[in-house]
């Protein structure tokens, strides 16, 4: 498979607003993105305009709201899509395509029960949260997240251990949260760590380093298979150097610290 | 018809920032002997069968959206 034959679906509803640049981001690594409303997957459209989940390698949820975050954020879109495709999103995740979600998509993935899923691939209720950030504010600035996943997550694939990336954060609900005391600890042992925030001294992160007050400072998880990554911060704001909030101080290379995440996936697409 | 009242409210323990600042906003604007300020959310729900069945289904509206069980628990009234 070359980059261009790699086909992504960036999905959205009424409400999304960050599907132009996240289908962008794949674009600027070579792969070949198309908005598709989930209208478009559910039959709910002109023929010409209707797709198959089935048809595409990587399925993205970008960020923004979904109907309003109504009831809670991303749940209204989870429950449509387990009413209309979720048979079809399971059997995706069980072949081993990848899912990215950022932001609202991480909210989604969680509320469907497909992060952390650590018993099978989509649990019938959500066994995790992404409530409102201590701070009871919405959180917009940059932020630094470390890779701290040892190898499993796909879209860190190419992406040093430990390596810092200054990502921009913009949420209000993003604390990572679980009824189970043991959370981040089996997190670490299934190796569903990706990243964590940290200071840009590489310490511990503090508040406003850890927007959110989530536990053991995480920024993203991906599931127990290491194909659908989960994150808070927007990776694909952050595509050149020309978009992070210090470019004019900092000359670096023309990649923005986003570039890897997407790079990664699409290289080990096109590896075999 | 059934009415159905679907409470929900915050785990104990899951912090509250929406009512912790209206706590402090109300009290900036003077109301003193405030405690505590909860928020909660409230779904008035219309069905036409009978309480019996309405509550069955209710419960069912909140495991599948209306409550994350992680942060939240429900109570359901019926009329």
């Amino acid at each position: 498979m070359k980059p261009e034959d790699v086909k992504v679906c960036v999905i959205r509803i009424e409400g999304t607003n960050c599907e132009d640049e996240m289908a962008g981001a794949f674009e600027m690594v070579g792969a070949k993105a198309e908005k598709v409303h989930l209208k478009q997957l559910l039959g709910q459209a002109p023929a010409d305009m209707r797709r198959s989940l089935e048809d595409y390698d990587i399925l993205a949820f970008p960020g923004g709201f979904s109907a309003g975050d109504y009831v809670r954020a991303g749940a209204i879109f989870a429950a449509r899509i387990k009413a209309g495709i979720g048979s079809d999103l399971k059997r995706f995740i069980e072949e081993g395509k990848p899912v990215l979600g950022v932001c609202n998509g991480f909210q989604i993935l969680v509320e469907l029960g497909l992060l952390p899923a650590m018993e099978g691939t989509m649990s019938e209720v959500p066994t995790a949260a992404l409530y409102n950030n201590d701070s009871g504010r919405f959180e917009c600035r940059p932020t630094v997240l470390r890779n701290d996943n040892r190898g499993k997550c796909i879209f860190t694939s190419g992406i040093k251990s430990k390596q810092m990336l200054s990502i921009p954060s913009a949420h209000a609900e993003g604390k990572l949260m679980s009824m189970d005391p043991d959370f981040v600890q089996k997190l670490e042992d299934n190796d569903q760590i990706v990243f964590r925030y940290v200071c840009p001294d590489g310490s511990d992160a503090v508040y406003p380093w850890n927007p959110n007050g989530s536990p053991s400072d995480i920024a993203g998880i991906c599931n127990p298979a290491g194909n659908v990554l989960g994150m808070m911060p927007h990776p694909e704001r952050v595509m050149t150097r020309y978009t992070h909030a210090d470019w004019t101080r900092n000359p670096g290379p023309a990649e923005g610290d986003g570039y890897r995440i997407f790079s990664s996936v699409i290289e080990s697409l096109t590896r075999n | 018809m059934t009415k159905v009242e679907i409470r929900i409210e915050l785990k104990k323990g899951v912090a509250d920032p929406e009512g912790r600042n209206t706590q402090k906003t109300l009290e900036s604007l003077g109301f003193t002997g405030i405690s505590k300020v909860s928020t909660v959310k409230l779904f008035e729900i219309d069905m036409d069968m009978p309480a019996e069945q309405a509550k069955g289904v209710a419960e069912d509206m909140c495991r599948k959206l209306l409550a994350n069980p992680v942060i939240q628990n429900y109570k359901i009234s019926v009329s």
